[in-house]
């Protein structure tokens, strides 16, 4: 997002004239964020026509999404080929002693129970091989039902929900498996450019078998109208990426009378001390 | 209750089918799709599964990331205990008050193993209760303050896997040069797409830096930028974390 928060627009800096191309932000519209995400997603194909191979992230340099124009590195990232005792290789380690039995049912961490469509998110955190990490944390966040996050910068005209804070944490499984209990977060307006809308997401935070493989992502919903709108969404650009971010209604984990459930796998990228044991 | 439970006969026409114009992108995907394909088993051939693409932290991960004591992460008291702190700033030199730094290393005897209990908890009232004074974790995690500044305070790492001099055990597959000690460094921010990794490196290992592998790699006027400046009083070092522009910090990806 662009400023501090929803509240303050990034009329970004401008100090120096001419260096930001991206000026009088205020006055950008969805047509012009449009145009640009046009432009980005064309050269993506003819570049993916002529044999370049798909890109799974963001490029960190996405004007569309204002606040990435200054914080974004203009020289190349530096490659390590690591040996086994490179410190990135390993991991943190996250216990019991760092999660309660609640954490991972938002509804429950207040008196009184939360307003919002309840929903269960399940799935399953695996490595590029589609072997499970196990043991490792999870950390979830997210806007109330109403699209507001419990955070003073967040000033937009939704109310505050006192039975909903919007954390959660866990820690997967033998089977690399994860499951929350939250309700369904609301969109919520931003100023990256006028009329700018979040689709409904939450936030994850996840901790693989090595240091390397740290993510931090956004888990979507289906079919979501403001899919198209969104330039931190479409910031990944190839069609079937973007689509990885997008949760599966999965019906047979609805419980009756109860929530809503969905499925989302979450693979790690980045090498780990086994997958240089294995020679690769 | 009966009412809620009605059929979905009823349901209105649109909640049953999307539009046929929905864009592809916002369809889930095919409800047939059998979980083999999406969670592969152990067994799996060895064929790579695309990842989860990263996102950026956002602005409003300040009520659920930071944790009491996240950068407190010597035991209470140690007598080796250092101080490392500094200011993330942006491509025009201004601070980013948004960002979250978080370390990782090595132990002061060189061991990457780690130990839970970074982010304790209360049982009883569901809060932090700091970390267990004994402990040494390896893990910190710090957000700017609206300076853009962080501080940690941790023990000096070791060097993994090279509890003493090297000796005749080396095994002769190994990089003639081992890596000089240094924190590892995983940078998020808001307007951060994908997070940034850099390393700490500390001047008093002058000889070891002059070899390592990575820092022997870099122009010298880059190579700067991951070596703290030892600071006063004793024990305090200075690292900034420079996104873009002039001093641009080092950043890395791992291959």
């Amino acid at each position: 997002m662009t400023g501090p928060g929803k509240a303050r627009h990034g009329k970004a800096r401008h100090g120096k004239a001419g260096k930001v191309r991206l000026t009088a932000d205020m006055a950008l519209t969805q047509s012009d964020i449009d145009r640009e995400l046009a432009q980005i997603r064309e050269t993506y194909d003819k570049a993916r026509a002529e044999g370049a191979p798909a890109t799974d992230h963001p490029p960190r340099d996405f004007p569309p999404y204002r606040s990435s124009v200054l914080r974004h590195p203009k020289q190349p990232l530096v490659a390590v080929h690591g040996d086994p005792e490179t410190v990135e290789l390993h991991t943190p380690v996250f216990g019991h002693t760092d999660i309660t039995a609640i954490d991972n049912d938002l509804t429950v961490q207040h008196q009184g129970e939360p307003l919002g469509e309840r929903i269960t998110v399940s799935g399953r955190l695996l490595d590029s091989r589609g072997r499970p990490v196990r043991g490792q944390l999870i950390e979830l966040w997210q806007a109330n039902a109403s699209g507001r996050y419990a955070h003073l910068r967040d000033q937009h005209p939704a109310p505050l929900d006192p039975n909903f804070t919007g954390v959660g944490r866990t820690l997967t499984g033998d089977d690399g498996s994860y499951h929350f209990t939250t309700i369904k977060p609301g969109a919520y307006p931003w100023r990256n450019h006028e009329n700018a809308w979040r689709p409904a997401h939450l936030h994850f935070s996840v901790f693989g078998s090595a240091f390397t493989q740290r993510l931090v992502t956004q888990m979507y919903f289906p079919g979501d109208p403001l899919f198209a709108y969104d330039p931190i969404l479409q910031s990944v650009t190839d069609d079937s990426a973007r689509q990885r971010l997008v949760a599966r209604y999965d019906h047979a984990l609805s419980r009756p009378e109860w929530s809503l459930g969905y499925r989302w796998d979450i693979v790690l990228d980045g090498p780990s001390a086994t997958w240089i044991e294995e020679g690769r | 209750m009966s009412e809620r439970l009605a059929p979905v006969k009823s349901a209105p026409a649109e909640k049953l089918a999307p539009a046929e114009s929905t864009p592809a992108e916002q369809l889930a995907p095919a409800e047939n799709a059998p979980a083999e394909q999406l969670a592969p088993t152990e067994n799996a051939p060895a064929e790579k599964l695309a990842p989860t693409p990263s996102h950026t932290v956002g602005p409003f991960y300040g009520y659920a990331l930071p944790f009491p004591d996240g950068g407190v992460m010597a035991p209470a008291g140690h007598p080796g205990a250092i101080t490392l702190h500094g200011y993330v700033r942006d491509g025009e030199g201004a601070p980013v008050p948004d960002a979250l730094v978080e370390l990782w290393q090595a132990g002061p005897d060189g061991s990457l193993a780690g130990a839970g209990g970074s982010m304790r908890r209360d049982p009883v009232t569901g809060g932090f209760l700091g970390r267990n004074g004994v402990d040494f974790t390896g893990f910190g995690r710090i957000a700017t303050d609206a300076d853009g500044h962080w501080t940690a305070r941790t023990l000096p790492p070791g060097q993994p896997g090279r509890p003493g001099p090297p000796g005749p055990s080396e095994s002769p597959g190994r990089p003639a040069a081992p890596a000089a000690p240094y924190i590892s460094v995983c940078v998020h921010a808001r307007g951060l797409l994908h997070h940034l990794f850099t390393r700490v490196y500390f001047p008093e290992n002058a000889e070891a830096n002059a070899v390592d592998p990575l820092l022997a790699s870099l122009d010298p006027a880059r190579r700067e930028t991951l070596v703290a400046t030892a600071a006063s009083p004793p024990g305090t070092y200075r690292f900034d974390i420079r996104l873009q522009g002039e001093g641009e910090t080092v950043f890395l990806e791992f291959r």
